[in-house]
């Protein structure tokens, strides 16, 4: 079996997670790609940290707003009934628990819950922007990743060895290979995707995986 | 109603001097008063300390700048405060040849610093940065059964700040998300020099719109340039 890399798999299976009305922060890169794949029937009120709900798609070339954009700068629209605040506010509804998902992206993440993404020290440092807030406040934390580094490591770890972002706070891992929940200090898989199987899985992931009797396979179109 | 001194943004970055600690609004350049920028970056201020969300881009391949970016390529501060250097890779670069001071700090923790530097706190306590790097050599104090990090205020000898829309008596009106960190900072300085897109007379707007009280707003310094 051949491995890769898939980014649309993650997007997808993490905008299958979402309910009508969850207040939801995707970051940037990767996370920002779930908006693509929310159901129709779905209406999310998604945050953005720079100070709006309501964020809304890209706007048609020749029509920006360029004091409208997202907390990458890119510009974006409003949908009705969002609106505008300052960066204490933003942070206060984040850091607040007003904020039911965060989703955001991975250098490491280890089976005790704890994420590093945003620093490899000498080397990049992007720093941390709003993720350590988003991680301390929101209700669930998603990590979303693809489920091998370039070198072909696992981004899954026993424990993480970059600077940390969020101390055991992650909920929920989706990588494309499947979906696992973090839970005392272990991986469960609760799904595996398209042709991988939990043994796979298992046999290329360096870190204690659980597999429940429920666990099973989940398929993309 | 007592009128604001409308400047000209030379005139405001004199008010700047050497080594002073200067807030600028904006997040990655949305809501950055790029006049006053540009201004300091001609009169070559330095041995400043920024506090901004961030520092805006460089480019260091294309050389492409925006924003704050042009005084940090300037080499004009000792030391940067901010949450975000992702896309600016000469602030990366300053930072890992040891030659500028950059603080990172979460933003939501440093909205809530500056914010409590204008309004009179001694701190706030955030669970933000808990167990990370950013607890080094705070103190941490439990409340209930929970732990918070002590984060102390943040003041600046100048906050130049950004505004769609300011009467004479230096209320302020923000646009969309380019909002930000502006009115948090037009509390946290000493001198405030709002730069705005259009100016109007005092009693043009409507008080409930207003943003940012007038008490707070020293000078007024129209915008002429709008992207950099």
């Amino acid at each position: 079996m051949e491995y890769v890399a898939n980014k649309d798999i993650i997007a997808k299976r993490i905008a299958r997670i979402f309910k009508s009305g969850d207040v939801v922060n995707l970051g940037i890169g990767l996370p920002t790609l779930v908006g693509n794949y929310v159901p129709e029937d779905v209406t999310l009120i998604l945050q953005s940290e720079n100070g709006m709900l309501g964020l809304g798609p890209a706007p048609a070339k020749g029509e920006e707003n360029w004091d409208l954009t997202n907390a990458g700068s890119s510009p974006v629209t409003i949908r009705p009934g969002g609106c505008y605040f300052d960066s204490a506010t933003s942070f206060g509804i984040i850091r607040g628990g007003h904020v039911d998902y965060t989703v955001l992206g991975v250098l490491e993440v280890d089976q005790e819950g704890n994420l590093a993404n945003y620093k490899i020290p000498g080397k990049m440092v992007p720093g941390m922007g709003g993720a350590m807030d988003l991680t301390a406040g929101s209700r669930v934390v998603i990590a979303a990743t693809l489920h091998f580094e370039p070198s072909g490591a696992s981004r899954l770890k026993r424990r993480c060895t970059l600077p940390l972002t969020a101390v055991r706070q992650v909920n929920l891992v989706v990588t494309d290979l499947g979906l696992f929940e973090v839970m005392g200090d272990r991986f469960f898989l609760r799904e595996y995707f398209e042709h991988y199987t939990p043994e796979w899985i298992k046999a290329r992931t360096d870190v204690e995986i659980i597999i429940p009797n429920d666990c099973r396979a989940a398929t993309f179109t | 109603m007592i009128q604001k001194p409308v400047i000209s943004a030379t005139e405001a970055a004199a008010k700047v001097r050497d080594g002073d600690v200067l807030m600028v609004g904006g997040f990655i350049s949305c809501g950055s008063p790029q006049t006053i920028i540009q201004a300091l970056k001609d009169k070559g201020t330095k041995n400043m300390t920024l506090i901004c969300n961030d520092t805006a881009a460089h480019d260091l391949k294309t050389g492409k700048i925006t924003g704050v970016g042009h005084l940090v390529a300037g080499r004009q501060f000792k030391k940067i405060i901010a949450s975000h250097i992702g896309l600016n890779q000469e602030t990366q670069r300053q930072l890992n040849a040891g030659e500028t001071d950059v603080v990172l700090v979460p933003q939501g923790t440093l909205a809530e610093r500056v914010r409590a530097g204008g309004v009179g706190l001694g701190g706030v306590l955030t669970p933000t940065g808990l167990g990370t790097e950013v607890e080094h050599g705070k103190q941490v104090i439990t409340v209930g059964d929970r732990l918070f990090l002590l984060e102390l205020p943040l003041k600046a000898d100048v906050a130049i700040i950004k505004a769609k829309k300011a009467d004479r008596a230096g209320n302020l009106v923000y646009a969309a998300t380019a909002r930000n960190f502006n009115p948090l900072m037009a509390m946290a300085a000493s001198l405030v020099i709002a730069e705005a897109e259009e100016i109007v007379e005092v009693g043009d707007i409507d008080p409930n719109e207003v943003h940012t009280p007038s008490i707070f707003v020293d000078f007024l310094v129209k915008a002429e340039r709008l992207e950099w």
